[in-house]
């Protein structure tokens, strides 16, 4: 349906396709989420590994630290309709989290757990294979407590708030338990590029 | 957009029946949707305008009116002068003009009177509009949840719905207003003149009867960031306290 009298604005046209249907291209770096941002002191900072209640591994910050750090820059797109073009991020991909405990991953689904009660399930294979890493730095430097620092989520491919910030583990599930926001409305998966957004969306 | 998703997609045309100017910068679109819906007071939309080449740009404008008060919904707009859709309601929208909306959105930012209370709702410039479809709801209910509303603006004439909420506050029944201007002079003798700070949420609670059982907080990013931690500095606890951030 024709909007009368909307022309929009364009979308740059050095964009190569990387813009996906309803997004629009964004500079800064937009903050959202559900609650007042966490404050988690790296001293208290630790990272567990479970297969639904059971914990398998458990590091600390140091420890967490001292895994193999990996680079990904990547375009993000946010549910909220922006997307940023070559964030640069770096930290341990989830490939490496599962070496260092010396697993295969045990089922196809999984839950992301943050410190302030947020979750967010992704499917396993989502997050291997080099396509998922918990970050540490952006840009170069440690992540702000804003954009979930000290450690979030990044699973690039997703719309972003599968990404979740302040994140305090991983857990495998038997089954794909919907996450905080995906109990509120939001699509179980997520992929931008076929606009999952809404539950109903197909 | 193939046949199958236009069949399960839930936009839906809508009309704009109303349009009325709120302050300087925010104006009050009324939109009927041609399919209508149910809402909670806090819940928003998505806007969506197409241009002829197919292009589209999607927004999200929280409702401000009250689930109670009929069919149109009335979305208040704050113009960003270089912004693409909001100036485009602002200088090209007309009554009788088609739209496309999908809603309601947001399951979260969300209070019914039956939640009960009491609430301390804290809004910065348009962000107060989820907060208005709140306590538009707990008028109509006619509901005793006590409320403060903690209201920031630059300036007195863009305190978004002044008159309607400085009636509210006259009544006596449970709502607290407390308005505070950054750039101007408090004009009513309960208001203050600064950006809000842990002094302020103090004193703003001790207006109401009992500590909150639930904190809304909305508006721009840096906002939101320094309200919600005003709150917690005034020892509200984190986790009853619910942030909605419109971005930028
Ligand atoms: C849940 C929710 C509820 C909301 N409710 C409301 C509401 O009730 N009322 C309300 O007024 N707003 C609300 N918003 C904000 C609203 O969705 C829009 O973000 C706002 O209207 C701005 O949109 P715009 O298209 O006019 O500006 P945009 O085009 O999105 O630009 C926003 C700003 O970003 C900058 N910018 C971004 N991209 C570019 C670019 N390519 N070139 C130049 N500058 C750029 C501009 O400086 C501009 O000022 C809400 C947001 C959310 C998430």
């Amino acid at each position: 349906m024709v909007t009368r009298g909307f022309s929009g604005r364009r979308p740059p046209t050095s964009d190569d396709g990387r813009i996906p249907p309803g997004q629009y291209l964004e500079q800064g770096f937009p903050v959202l989420s559900a609650g007042p941002t966490p404050r988690v002191r790296t001293q208290d900072w630790s990272f567990t590994l479970k297969h639904g209640p059971r914990p398998i591994k458990k590091w600390n910050w140091a420890e967490f630290n001292a895994l193999p750090l990996s680079k990904m820059t990547r375009d993000i797109h946010c549910v909220t309709a922006w997307t940023k073009f070559d964030t640069p991020w770096q930290g341990v991909l989830v490939d490496d989290i599962l070496g260092d405990a010396g697993i295969e991953p045990p089922t196809a689904f999984t839950l992301a757990l943050s410190f302030d009660g947020y979750s967010t399930n992704v499917p396993t294979k989502d997050l291997v294979a080099g396509k998922a890493m918990v970050a540490l730095f952006y840009e170069g430097k440690p992540i702000t407590p804003d954009h979930g620092g000290p450690a979030r989520l990044l699973v690039p491919h997703l719309y972003f708030w599968k990404s979740a910030k302040w994140v305090s583990g991983l857990q495998f599930t038997q089954r794909d338990e919907p996450g905080f926001w995906e109990l509120r409305g939001y699509h179980i998966y997520g992929d931008p590029w076929r606009e999952q957004r809404y539950t109903s969306d197909p | 957009m193939s046949g199958e998703a236009a069949a399960q997609s839930p936009w839906q045309a809508a009309t704009i029946t109303g349009i009325r100017k709120r302050t300087p910068r925010v104006t009050s679109f009324f939109i009927q949707p041609s399919r209508p819906f149910t809402y909670r007071a806090g819940q928003h939309v998505d806007v969506r305008l197409t241009a002829p080449d197919g292009y589209q740009a999607r927004r999200s404008y929280s409702i401000a009116s009250a689930p109670e008060v009929g069919e149109a919904i009335e979305l208040a707009i704050e113009r960003l002068d270089d912004g693409e859709v909001s100036p485009f309601f602002h200088d090209v929208a007309a009554v009788g003009d088609e739209i496309e909306l999908r809603g309601p959105l947001g399951g979260h930012f969300v209070w019914s009177d039956s939640d009960g209370g009491p609430l301390m709702l804290v809004g910065g410039g348009s962000g107060v509009v989820p907060l208005a479809a709140m306590i538009r709801h707990r008028f109509a209910r006619k509901s005793p949840v006590p409320v403060a509303l903690m209201f920031s603006a630059r300036v007195w004439d863009e305190v978004i719905f002044r008159d309607e909420l400085i009636g509210l506050d006259d009544r006596k029944d449970g709502l607290q207003l407390v308005l505070t201007l950054t750039r101007e002079a408090a004009r009513r003798p309960s208001d203050y003149s600064r950006r809000i700070d842990a002094a302020m949420a103090v004193q703003s609670m001790a207006r109401l009867p009992e500590p909150p059982k639930l904190a809304f907080v909305c508006g721009s990013n840096s906002f939101v960031s320094a309200a919600a931690q005003a709150l917690i500095d005034a020892d509200i606890p984190a986790d009853i306290i619910r942030t909605e951030r419109y971005g930028v």
